[in-house]
């Protein structure tokens, strides 16, 4: 036997039934997320030791009622089931089902058992046994189940070893099917698919035929054969009623004699916690108490650790320029590397404080009360309950909540959700929003708590929101997709949050980010500096030009310095773009080198605040806010001989940022979650057009 | 006149007496909602809608487009 040996395992289950915890049990850190080839989900994929010398790799696919997919999440597990070719085709199945609603669990243990491959039945949350009044004949019931059983608690780390074991020895699972359904359906028509296809086993064949996708590992004679089958969809629909009817029947009759439950037992805590959680009253003030708590998390406790990556990234970059020799690759270090990963790493507080509380509201199933209260309003704007999450997603970060909106079984309601969401307000705006109210608002007090330049800030939240519903009203008139797909959620019992499974998840989703958003702007941030760094001739004899020109003016090295960066950042490429679109944004009430700082912001709206820092050449340690401002407060428009930074312009370029489109990273997700360059330009086309309309009437209105 | 899920009181039970099966989808069936079980109405919505059922062991959430396709008969 070769050592190293590596047994894949594949974990399926209901959503809810403490899967996630199990995978976290068996792999602990040792996750890591890829992408499956070709489509937008997410494999989560773990090693777990199960001996010296054996290991399993655990992959944790999309929680599913059945196998019969209705939402792009669920269409993994279908896949991965069917494929032998597939990489993460596995050795062993392991079902995970939750005791307390082991019959609907059992469904999808039943079809998966009829496809011959070894499975193992994990019933979780054992430790609830007791109470909740119920007895398990094991024995009895791995013997009609044709399995391996394991009673197992992962939260509390019961029975892991045993399931360890069970991996280990997967070849003596029995794999015969245990609903026989072809007998007891219609054994004339399952007799025929059967001879069709004589290699695969007959749920299998089955499978193939009753999805409406198409199966590219099959040969082409194959695919002919499930096309022929397809033609009688009449037929094919009546038979997967009746199978799932048969199947429901096949386990009654085994959970009569091995399962029993002293009903008598249960406790209607859940019923007293539903009635406050989902009143008409009660229910939304909840719901938006926890909303508030949830923004004050984000932009109150956020801003500690924000200021801290701010500052440590800011003297880093003039550390390296102190130690390194003076060249264009100490350059590119200190002002495009650095600055670029400080600019992902700075949203990773408000990430995963986001998280932390969706992961809490997730674990201990009041989600899914909230998707309950609000399906019928959302619905009136196109969308669904479930679009709430995505929505209060965006706050933080748009590329987390669109991928959030998978979920949505509905492609319309999905579709929806996703072309809306750029609108709410992001963390990424919050710089940008904070520099520019600073300048245009007086900071005054309100009725004596509030604060005028915080209501502005809660105004453009607000606008945000506004402006997300509105769009999504108008999509849902003028998109013209059948919406042909079925609302049912699950509303769990409501759980005391795993610690571990939080962290994790947390873990995982600012991962996600990092890596998925980072990579756009970093490589987009060194662009930048390259753009701005770099220059036709007039570039090039900058410092001699500048010398000459204040020859008779008596200047200190360091004013002679600034005057020399300014001129340079004028002539570099990026001076030339900003020149170049100074006629288009003019009506808006911009110069070239606000035109500078939207092109620079173009990848990522953070990058506004740092581009004019380089724009009105504040020191290198230049993120200091106050400096900045000061600048930017004392510029004037030469035209007019007032301020550049008046009433006028600042609420222009506060409409402008609420609404465009300035995220390369969103718009790489939805084309990547949607499938097709349309919505992202839609988005992106759409957006810049209110954006730069309400910008121009703005700035008319108040000059 | 057919009485659906949609008309029940919350509290009350009944039993699903056949599903109109060309409007309901699978999934439904598969969530357990099958003819001859018991349904209950546990909770409605704010706006009446969607309506969250025990049926099967299960709790569910579905709204009241589906919930009126599902035909019921008293005790």
């Amino acid at each position: 036997m070769s050592i190293n040996k590596v047994v894949k395992v594949a974990l399926i289950g209901n959503p809810n039934t403490g899967k996630t915890s199990l995978f976290n049990q068996l792999t602990g850190l040792k996750q890591k997320v890829g992408n499956y080839p070709g489509i937008t989900v997410e494999k989560k994929q773990g090693i777990c030791k199960l001996n010296e010398t054996v290991k399993a790799e655990v992959t944790d696919l999309p929680g599913t009622y059945s196998i019969n997919p209705t939402s792009m999440d669920e269409t993994l597990v279908l896949d991965t089931l069917l494929n032998e070719k597939n990489e993460t085709f596995p050795d062993v199945i392991v079902v995970v089902v939750d005791i307390e609603n082991i019959k609907r669990n059992l469904l999808l243990f039943t079809q998966i058992k009829d496809l011959k491959i070894p499975t193992i039945l994990v019933i979780n949350m054992v430790d609830q046994m007791e109470r909740k009044g119920i007895k398990i004949n094991v024995p009895l019931l791995e013997a009609q189940l044709k399995t391996k059983i394991v009673l197992a608690s992962a939260r509390k780390r019961i029975g892991i070893e045993e399931i360890k074991l069970a991996i280990l020895n997967y070849k003596n699972l029995d794999i015969t099917p245990i609903s026989n359904i072809s007998e007891r359906i219609d054994k004339e028509y399952f007799t025929k698919l059967k001879s069709a296809f004589k290699e695969f086993p007959l749920y299998k064949s089955w499978l193939l035929i009753t999805q409406k996708k198409e199966f590219d590992f099959l040969t082409e004679k194959e695919q002919k054969l499930v096309l022929k089958f397809r033609e009688d969809l009449d037929c094919i629909k009546r038979y997967q009623h009746k199978e799932t009817i048969l199947r429901y029947q096949i386990i009654n009759e085994i959970l009569k004699e091995s399962f029993i439950v002293d009903t008598t037992k249960a406790t209607d805590l859940r019923g007293v916690l539903d009635r406050i959680l989902t009143h008409k009253v009660f229910g939304y003030v909840i719901f938006a108490l926890i909303l508030l708590f949830i923004f004050q998390g984000i932009f109150d406790w956020a801003s500690y650790p924000m200021d801290i990556i701010d500052g440590a990234f800011a003297s880093l970059s003039s550390w390296v320029k102190t130690v390194m020799p003076p060249g264009t690759f100490t350059n590119l270090i200190a002002e495009g590397i650095i600055p670029g990963i400080g600019g992902v790493v700075i949203f990773i507080p408000q990430i995963a404080i986001l998280f932390t509380f969706i992961s809490i509201l997730e674990e201990t199933g009041y989600m899914s009360r909230v998707v309950f209260l609000m399906d019928k309003i959302m619905r009136k704007f196109g969308m669904s309950g479930k679009s709430v999450i995505p929505l209060i997603s965006g706050t933080a970060c748009a590329i987390p909540a669109i991928m959030a909106s998978r979920n949505i079984s509905s492609w319309k309601e999905r579709l929806i959700t996703i072309l809306v969401v750029p609108f709410t307000t992001c963390s990424a705006r919050l710089p940008v929003y904070a520099i520019l109210i600073a300048l245009i608002i007086p900071n005054k007090p309100v009725l004596g708590i509030l604060n005028l330049q915080g209501l502005t800030m809660m105004a453009l939240y607000l606008l945000g929101f506004t402006a997300a519903i509105l769009s999504s009203i108008l999509l849902h008139k003028v998109l013209k997709i059948n919406n042909k797909s079925l609302f049912v959620i699950e509303m769990p019992n409501y759980k005391i949050p795993s610690i571990k499974n939080i962290v994790y998840e947390v873990i995982e989703k600012t991962k996600a980010f990092v890596f998925g958003a980072g990579k756009i702007i970093l490589a987009l941030s060194i662009v930048l500096w390259f753009l701005a760094s770099n220059g036709p001739a007039s570039f090039k004899n900058a410092e001699q030009t500048v010398s000459e020109k204040t020859e008779n003016k008596d200047l200190s090295k360091e004013e002679l310095q600034k005057k020399i960066a300014s001129y340079k950042l004028e002539n570099s490429y990026i001076g030339y773009m900003g020149k170049t679109i100074e006629p288009v944004i003019k009506p808006m009430g911009y110069d070239w080198k606000i035109g500078i700082a939207l092109i620079s912001s173009f990848a990522a709206r953070e990058v506004f605040v740092g581009a004019l820092a380089t724009i009105y050449n504040v020191d290198s340690d230049g993120e200091d806010v106050g400096t900045i401002k000061q600048r930017m407060a004392a510029e004037i428009n030469p035209d007019t001989g007032e301020k550049r930074f008046n009433f006028p312009t600042g609420v222009s370029l506060l409409l402008f940022y609420a609404f465009a489109m300035q995220c390369i990273g969103t718009l790489a997700i939805v084309k990547r979650e949607t499938n097709s360059w349309k919505w992202p330009m839609l988005q992106l086309v759409g957006m810049g057009i209110l954006a730069y309309i309400s910008a121009v009437v703005a700035f008319n209105i108040f000059s | 006149m057919f009485k659906t899920i949609a008309n029940l009181q919350i509290g009350e039970k009944a039993f699903i007496e056949k599903l109109c099966l060309d409007n309901i989808p699978l999934k439904l069936l598969e969530m357990g909602c099958l003819p001859g079980i018991e349904v209950q109405l546990i909770q409605k919505a704010p706006m009446q809608d969607p309506l969250y059922i025990k049926v099967n062991g299960s709790h569910l959430a579905i709204r009241k487009e589906t919930a009126e396709k599902i035909t019921i008969v008293n005790y």
